[in-house]
């Protein structure tokens, strides 16, 4: 294949097929628990039972003396090897400028536990099962206590208390707006919509669960971890810095093939710090492969907001201001990023993509006795579009609007646009989307298509959702103002080899995205080579220098633009190779096509014959460019990116027993320049299925009295399936992104972003009520449909 | 799991010699309740006693009069049979409804009935066509079997040899699931008898039941009109996080009169 033709049918704007699914759909991947090291040992964790509980006493050994057992740890071995806690790496402070408050979040606890999950005790044996058999001999003695799940009545004075540190279980409360401009807002609007709006709880589900193998190297007192992580340089700053298992130097941490993370695997658990710690201590390498039930009920789960929100409008239905009160459950312990999510990541998009002069959010953060609460597919911006999207619907529908009219009436039309929560959008055309969405769904027959489902006893609605959500997280300078602890920047670096082909370290990770695909597309566009010759390396901490891992959409944005900085660099000084090569002055060489040529001429070199000239160092003075060919960047954004879209749901509920079926859902969305378009129409699809998923089906319920996870497997949480979807139509509309050199915004959350308000804007819609809540059972439904 | 003994016996004979001989044995199926069950830990049998290579107790005959189907007959057996569709189709179609595909050609429908879970399928089409129970002791007709939560008449170490399912006028079965778990939230069975009309409902009560209001006046009328609001008594109706007693008692209502329609004959 010639240069012109490879980058045709692997370059940018390609649909090439995965690179990695090969040894994926072939069984040939290498996930966690595919690692076996010489002479490994096995741990199971003991677990609460309790929601919330004094820890009386561990008698551990009947379990010590259990066949197989090597040893069994607690808190207290722990605290004597001084190891630090879990930490939240965002900082966010009260409206009255006191810092957030919380209490330790402890490897494994000592004196309570705080949730039905929470880590007591690890017993490390010969065999897996022998560990499962011991662990139910730890005889732990428990004091138990009363307990809170719901952030409803969970700031009472009387309500249990989670941590001492934080009085009335409250760990911030947090405020963003501006409070005067906003009131005077609601005191000149004509009307003024409110709703009562909850996002439920959900429990991530990764298809790999979570997974860890510690190991200890006595000669060079290195620890390597393998683990499901999204960031395994984050991770390895945590453990080192914070928690102390060891120095940064002597720690390496891979993330190898992992299996879908949707946020759940971007945070530092305590199983993982358990096995790298215990690895030294047993002198064996500790693996832990979590089973599904501890997944559930120890994973991070996601959402879990109560919301009172308020939209004021002028008599000619103008937005005039938001105003918005949210309490958001954080769990028992904070986890990494969890006083981020429903703050800076959630109030700073409840402007959507309309023009709002005035927006006041205030949210409390509240600790209760369940399992942690962070980052979840769209962190945060689900919450805020649900918010805004439900609110619109309802408005337009109380104005007696068209709701695609009563849009577009209020778009944002002028760019840059500074809105009243921090945001700054740079570009966009959102009723490109919705018009193109309208023209999908055939918008304009719709009544037709009504008449026609209730003669068949059927109700019909359709539901619009103009979402926008802030990607390609972040400008360094940008987020450490806000409370971040780190700067949210992305490296890489381009290592060409002699023969020219070429090995790019990046410190974003793939766990689903495609990256070995859509990175290679990029370096096989620019550099004019086969993609074959393009090799991703990711997820090493001894190969890829630093990096900051992949969430927020944000390893397109901002990964992928680091490649592109290093690229430009490789072309720098290659140029200046080939002038002395060629013989020629530097700005006679044109690079075309994977060729350095003399421009006018037909003297040349080829991208590979280039590269072995820089190894060989023949042709060129060394002592002015050094020989060899591999290039770094370490590329911060100048600005968040803000992917947008409009996506319309169209409901059929059958009255009799409340199933709601979609029948069609039309994305249509903005994620400015695209590189794979198959890939990026997969992430939608996936997004999709679980927005339809949190609106119909996915619930993760505690018992109010116990506080027992009773969504704890999938005889009871459920997840969406194939045949719970339809066929999804998807669109694309594009405004390239200023802020990164390749105008791509991020499309790995939009989905499950735009989906939610979409869906329950159409049964309300179908139904003819103002609110239902999520997920919409078929008893919601049917309730609803009956007026009961 | 907890340690267990694993046995394979060849005959009837041999499985009942084991059952009297072993501490504490259970018989194994198709496995899908059972041993979720144990990795669960919530089952820790001695011994398993897989009945997969016992001859005679797996395979369906119809006669003029009868379906008859083998204990270690799999879901998808009875789902893909041909006589089966012809003679029962209401009792194919219940088949092919049960579980995923795997689950299908795992499970048994001894395996099913001996658990009796109170949301499984096939107890409403054994409830609903009066099927017997044929055990290797005894015949026990379904409506003295089923005795409500995961309880049956079988006494211990008693095997479900085989079912006998009469052939009907006609039948039909409208299964609303439980969205996650695809078991049923409600199932109902409707039968047209020599007997008469038998109307038995699963999923939404502590145990298959039938309906005798509904199966009355269908006698006199069959046709959904007829069993307009008639529904199965809420306070007698489960209730959990997935749907409460009031919405389960008006599914009753719904899938019968959907049923009804169904049938044909
Ligand atoms: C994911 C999943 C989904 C399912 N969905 C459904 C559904 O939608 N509807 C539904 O009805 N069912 C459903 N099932 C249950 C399944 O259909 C089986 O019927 C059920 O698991 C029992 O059959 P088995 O052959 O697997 O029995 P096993 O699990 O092997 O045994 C179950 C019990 O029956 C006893 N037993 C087995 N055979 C006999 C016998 N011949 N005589 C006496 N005792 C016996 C065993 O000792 C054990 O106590 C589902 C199961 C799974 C795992």
């Amino acid at each position: 294949m010639n240069a012109i033709d490879a980058k045709k049918a692997t370059g940018i704007g390609a649909s090439v097929p995965r690179k990695e699914d090969f040894r994926f759909i072939t069984g040939n991947g290498h996930y966690t628990d595919d690692i076996c090291r010489p002479g490994q040992a096995y741990a199971c964790f003991v677990r609460s039972p309790y929601a919330h509980a004094t820890v009386d006493d561990i008698d551990f050994a009947d379990a010590l003396a259990a066949p197989g057992v090597i040893l069994v740890l607690t808190g207290k071995d722990v605290a004597a090897d001084g190891l630090g806690g879990l930490i939240c790496g965002w900082l966010v402070h009260s409206k009255d400028g006191s810092p957030m408050k919380t209490g330790a979040h402890p490897v494994l606890a000592l004196t309570h536990v705080r949730y039905v999950g929470d880590h007591v005790a690890v017993v490390i044996a010969e065999t897996a099962a022998q560990a499962r058999d011991a662990a139910e001999l730890v005889d732990v003695s428990y004091g138990e206590l009363a307990s809170v799940t719901a952030v409803s009545g969970a700031q009472a004075p009387d309500a249990p208390q989670v941590h001492p540190e934080a009085p009335r279980n409250t760990c911030f409360e947090w405020e963003l707006g501006d409070k005067a401009a906003t009131e005077a807002a609601f005191n000149n609007a004509a009307k003024v919509v409110s709703l009562d709006i909850a996002n439920n709880r959900l429990i991530p589900n990764a298809m790999e669960p979570r997974a860890a193998v510690g190991e200890y190297d006595k000669g060079t007192g290195v620890y390597t971890l393998y683990t499901t992580s999204q960031n395994p340089h984050v991770a390895r700053l945590v453990l080192s810095a914070f928690v102390g298992v060891a120095p940064e130097n002597k720690l390496r941490v891979i993330a190898p093939d992992v299996g879908g993370g949707f946020g759940s695997k971007i945070f530092i658990y305590s199983e993982e710090t358990v096995c790298v710690w215990a690895s030294k201590k047993v002198g064996r390498p500790v693996k832990w492969i979590a089973d599904r039930s501890e997944s559930f009920v120890s994973d991070a789960h996601g959402r879990d907001h109560q919301t009172h929100a308020e939209l004021a409008l002028d008599a000619n239905g103008k937005m005039l201001g938001l105003r918005v009160k949210t309490k958001a459950n954080l769990g028992a312990y904070l986890q990494l990023f969890s006083a981020s999510v429903p703050t800076y990541l959630y109030a700073t998009l409840l402007s959507g993509q309309y023009d709002l002069p005035a927006i006041y959010c205030e949210v409390d953060g509240v600790l209760t006795h369940t399992a942690p609460v962070d980052a979840y597919r769209g962190a945060g911006r689900p919450e805020a579009t649900f918010v805004i999207e439900r609110l619109v619907e309802t408005a337009a529908r109380e104005l007696g609007e068209d709701p695609a009219e009563f849009r577009r009436k209020n778009f944002i039309r002028k760019f840059p646009h500074q809105t009243p929560v921090i945001m700054a959008y740079d570009v966009g055309d959102y009723e490109a989307s919705l018009n193109e969405a309208c023209r999908m769904i055939d918008y304009a027959n719709f009544p037709q298509r009504r008449r026609e489902a209730e003669a068949r006893g059927m109700r019909r609605g359709i539901g619009f959702s103009a979402y926008i959500e802030a990607c390609g997280i972040a400008p360094s300078a940008a987020v450490g103002s806000l409370g971040a602890g780190v700067g949210l920047w992305e490296s890489a670096e381009v290592r060409v080899n002699p023969t020219g082909s070429v090995e790019v370290l990046t410190g974003a990770h793939s766990h689903g995205q495609g990256h070995e695909t859509t990175f290679a597309q990029l370096v096989s566009d620019r550099l004019g080579i086969p993609i074959e010759s393009v090799e991703i390396v990711h997820g090493d901490t001894d190969k890829v220098q630093f990096g900051m891992g992949t969430y927020g959409s944000r390893s397109g944005a901002v990964g992928m633009s680091a490649i592109q900085v290093a690229l430009d660099k490789v072309i720098a000084k290659a140029r200046k190779i080939a002038a002395h090569v060629l013989e020629a002055g530097e700005g006679d060489i044109v690079f075309e096509n994977g060729h350095f040529t003399v421009a006018g001429t037909d003297r040349g070199l080829a991208f590979a014959e280039l590269a072995l000239q820089a190894y060989t160092g023949h042709k060129f003075p060394t002592s002015e460019i050094e020989p060899g060919l591999k290039e770094t960047s370490f590329y911060d954004p100048t600005n968040f990116t803000f992917p947008a879209g409009t996506h319309i749901a169209e409901v059929e509920i059958d009255p009799g027993t409340g199933v709601v079926k979609v029948i069609k859902f039309v994305a249509v969305d903005d994620f400015g320049n695209i590189i794979n378009p198959m890939i990026v129409e997969g992430q939608v699809h996936g997004g999709v299925a679980q927005g339809i998923g949190q609106a119909l089906l996915e619930n993760a319920v505690y018992d109010p009295d116990t506080g027992q996870l009773l969504s704890g497997s999938f005889m009871d949480y459920c997840m969406p399936r194939a045949d719970d979807l339809p066929s999804f139509d998807v669109g694309v509309t594009v405004t390239a992104a200023p802020s990164n050199p390749l105008g791509l915004k991020g499309c790995g959350e939009a989905g499950a972003i735009g989906a939610p308000p979409a869906i329950i804007n159409a049964i309300t819609d179908a139904l003819g009520v103002r609110d239902i809540a999520m997920p919409v059972t078929p008893e919601r439904a049917w309730r609803a449909a009956n007026g009961l | 799991m907890y340690q267990f003994e694993y046995h394979r016996p060849k005959t009837l004979d041999e499985v009942t010699a084991l059952l009297a001989r072993l501490e504490s044995p259970k018989i194994l199926a198709g496995g899908m309740t059972l041993l979720a069950t144990m990795k669960q830990r919530l089952a820790a049998p001695s011994d398993l006693i897989d009945l997969q290579d016992v001859t005679g107790i797996a395979g369906i005959s119809v006669d003029a009069k009868n379906v008859t189907i083998g204990a270690m007959t799999c879901h998808h057996d009875v789902a893909s049979s041909k006589d089966v569709a012809k003679a029962i189709p209401a009792l194919a179609y219940l088949a092919g409804r049960i579980g995923d595909p795997l689950v299908r050609h795992r499970g048994t429908i001894g395996g099913s009935i001996a658990n009796n879970d109170p949301s499984a399928d096939y107890p409403a089409a054994c409830l609903g066509l009066g099927a017997t129970i044929v055990t290797n002791s005894r015949e026990i007709p379904a409506d003295d079997y089923f005795r409500g939560m995961f309880e049956t008449a079988l006494k211990e170490n008693e095997i479900i040899v085989k079912i006998v399912f009469p052939i009907p006028q006609g039948a039909a079965y409208q299964k609303f699931p439980n969205p996650a778990s695809r078991y049923a939230m409600v199932g109902v069975f409707v039968a047209k008898t020599a007997a008469g009309v038998r109307v038995a409902v699963t999923g939404a009560g502590p145990g298959v039941f039938r309906m005798t209001a509904m199966e009355t006046a269908l006698a006199k009328n069959f046709s959904a009109a007829a069993i307009d609001g008639i529904t199965a008594p809420v306070e007698e109706m489960l209730q959990d996080m997935h749907a409460s007693s009031e919405y389960r008692a008006a599914l009753t209502s719904v899938m019968a009169k959907r049923a009804v329609a169904g049938v044909s004959a």
